[in-house]
């Protein structure tokens, strides 16, 4: 996994709640047997219309919004399906970071294996961001993941992380090679475990 | 003595490795793959030359892409590749697959319990989020991703957040017409489908224990949908019962005498409790793009226009929208095009034996497509045993082979823009069983009497013999 480097971006407003996976990556999309390559298909039924061609009143399609690493959405973003393709797309797609108010276990914990932050913030916060992103599209976030720490022209917001999640994210850490560390604890468990088998 | 709750027993004897503030490595006792979620894992595999740990505890079947008519040619080559791939990797990694040919195979969700791989007290994961319904037996069962699915081949174990507990107890006498669906629907609505987050939910209280064990599994299986980690019942005499005479059951006698053991110590102390009773629910409806959104059959669509949050508001507004239909209006108003009777949630034996009292002796209404599709070919052997196949196909329903069909419609079986369809299934996202299509959720019997009468009805108004559903 790459590591996360912290960065400055645009930050682009996804003004819905609930968003599930089926909307960041549509089924027909899931029959691919690669992890890459899923980005183009990003928001597929709200991003393009019956024929094709690009929704414009959907943020994705805003010019003024392209090339934005972070993603601002409501409430209980990436619920449903537990689909990984949700953040391969949206890795794919260039964002790095998500935040919201809430996110959906399975989505919070997928994000993390595919180098992408999700932030949760209190509700005032997230609606305080939608105001600034939705009135000022050249409005920037700076995304300190050393320190947790998100900054704008003036003000800084801390936000809470599991330590460890941060370390594997700025390290580029692989789950596997980690656990592997431990593989004699596996060996003792399963004896124990298995003695009666 | 610590007093515990079955969640704590059960994570606790499955803790390979702890340290101060960092996820538990946890052993996996049962893994579950199919098609979608699992190719690019084993890529991993075959990328870092890792082999399977122990290929005895992961088992496979193909559910997502097959077509449920003519299921030997599958017409889109992606499909049939990822099917294909599933096959070559089963046999290069040395795990049980149940395949189209295998008159075992079905959905994911429902052959585990079948086949008695799903039992007591393990912890169960797969690549899809419905893995809450193995929790009907007093198991730890949850979703995972890609990525874990390749570290539990790979280690057998997994890292997890420890989650917090939550006791959603539902007391008092079910009424007629209102079944394991309604409940899950009526808690989903009442805690939102994000209200469990972070969350393993038990049920508890008598309307819970009194359910059959396929009942249980249609509650365990919407616990994602109303946003928890995992969904669990503490088994009893109806679990030991059930599995009595599952494959894989030699030394049960044993094995009981352990399982009694997982239940929740009298005083043990839940992150967050709910009590509900079932006596005040009514047949469920969601009108909406999110589980929670329901009402009871003789209630109405909801006004944005009462709703304080413009969050909510907003929900709402887009909600209706798209389903094409009015604020106030009554849900038994609302006309349809489809009916579905199937997936993970709602295609076991009980169910479509249940559906099929109400479409005996009927006939789908002439504005209504029914489909019926059993959850896997064994509920599709007991069901044409017993002539269900008969009674659905008399009243004018389609029958057809297992699979998880219209539920997500990766496969043949899907809406077209603007179709409306009563499903038993568990997801009413936008586009979710086809782009532009519209879902409304329901229970097996309140989808039969829809289809029926083309519309919505109280099912509560046939008279049929409830005994037991």
């Amino acid at each position: 996994m790459e590591q996360f480097i912290n960065f400055s971006s645009k930050v682009m407003p996804l003004d819905s709640a609930n968003v599930d996976t089926d909307q960041i990556i549509p089924k027909q999309f899931l029959k691919r047997i690669e992890r890459t390559g899923f980005g183009e298909f990003l928001f597929f039924d709200w991003r393009f219309n019956d024929d094709g061609s690009p929704n414009k009143n959907f943020v994705l399609n805003k010019d003024e919004y392209k090339g934005s690493k972070i993603l601002l959405a409501q409430d209980n973003f990436g619920c449903g399906s537990s689909r990984e393709h949700a953040p391969w797309a949206l890795r794919d797609y260039g964002f790095k970071v998500i935040i919201s108010s809430s996110f959906a276990d399975i989505f919070y914990n997928n994000s993390f294996k595919n180098g992408i932050l999700p932030i949760v913030v209190e509700p005032d916060l997230l609606s305080n961001f939608f105001k600034f992103s939705v009135n000022d599209s050249s409005y920037e976030l700076y995304i300190d993941l050393t320190n947790q720490k998100m900054k704008d022209l003036d003000n800084e917001y801390s936000f809470e992380l599991d330590p460890f999640r941060k370390k594997c994210l700025l390290e580029g850490l692989d789950d596997i090679a980690l656990t592997m560390i431990h593989s004699d604890k596996i060996d003792t468990f399963e004896k124990e475990y298995f003695k009666n088998t | 003595m610590e007093k515990k709750t079955l969640f704590d027993k059960i994570w606790e004897k499955h803790l390979v490795h702890e340290e101060e503030g960092k996820p538990t490595l946890l052993y996996i006792d049962l893994h579950l793959i199919h098609e979608v979620t699992s190719p690019q894992a084993f890529e991993g595999l075959r990328e870092s030359k890792r082999m399977v740990r122990k290929p005895n505890l992961t088992f496979a079947t193909m559910d997502h892409n097959v077509p449920t008519i003519n299921r030997h040619n599958i017409d889109d080559p992606i499909s049939a590749q990822q099917i294909d791939t599933l096959v070559k990797n089963c046999e290069q990694f040395g795990i049980k697959l149940f395949d189209l040919n295998s008159p075992y195979q079905g959905i994911v969700h429902v052959i585990g319990p079948e086949q008695g791989l799903t039992k007591p007290g393990m912890t169960i994961v797969c690549g899809d989020s419905h893995t809450s319904t193995h929790g009907a037996f007093g198991s730890l069962a949850f979703g995972i991703g890609t990525s874990e699915v390749e570290h539990v081949l790979a280690t057998q174990c997994l890292w997890q957040v420890k989650p917090k507990t939550f006791e959603v107890k539902v007391d008092g006498m079910r009424p007629k017409g209102v079944t394991a669906k309604d409940i899950i629907l009526s808690i989903i609505g009442n805690i939102g489908t994000a209200g469990a987050t972070g969350h393993v939910i038990e049920y508890r209280g008598d309307a819970i224990s009194s359910l059959s064990m396929e009942q249980r599994m249609t509650i365990c299986n919407m616990s994602i949908e109303g946003g928890a980690r995992a969904g669990m019942i503490s088994p009893d005499n109806t679990t030991f019962e059930y599995l009595r005479n599952k494959p894989n059951m030699e030394n049960i006698d044993n094995e009981i005498e352990e399982w009694k053991k997982l239940k929740s110590d009298d005083e043990a102390v839940f992150d967050r409790s709910l009590r509900l009773d079932a006596s005040k629910m009514s047949p469920q409806v969601s009108w909406g793009t999110s589980p929670g959104m329901v009402s009871g059959i003789d209630n109405k669509v909801p006004n944005p226009k009462n709703i304080e949050d413009p969050v909510k508001r907003k929900s709402i507004e887009d909600a209706l929208k798209y389903m094409g239909i009015k604020a106030d209006m009554s849900i038994s108003d609302i006309k349809l095009d489809t009916v579905f009777i199937g997936s993970c949630t709602n295609s076991r034996i009980e169910d479509l034996v249940a559906a099929s009292k109400i479409f005996k002796g009927k006939k789908v209404a002439s504005n209504i497509n029914a489909i019926v599709v059993p959850g896997s070919q064994l509920v599709k052997y007991q069901a044409e045993k017993l002539g269900l196949d008969k009674i659905f196909k008399d009243a004018g329903c389609e029958w057809r082979e297992s699979g998880c069909s219209m539920c997500l419609a990766m496969n043949p079986d899907k809406l077209s823009p603007g179709e409306r369809c009563a499903s038993t299934s568990n997801r009413n996202f936008e586009g979710r069983q086809g782009k532009g299509g519209r879902t409304h959720l329901v229970s097996p019997i309140m989808a039969a009497a829809a289809a029926i009468n083309g519309r919505f009805i109280d099912v509560r108004e046939y008279d049929i013999d409830w005994e037991d559903y």
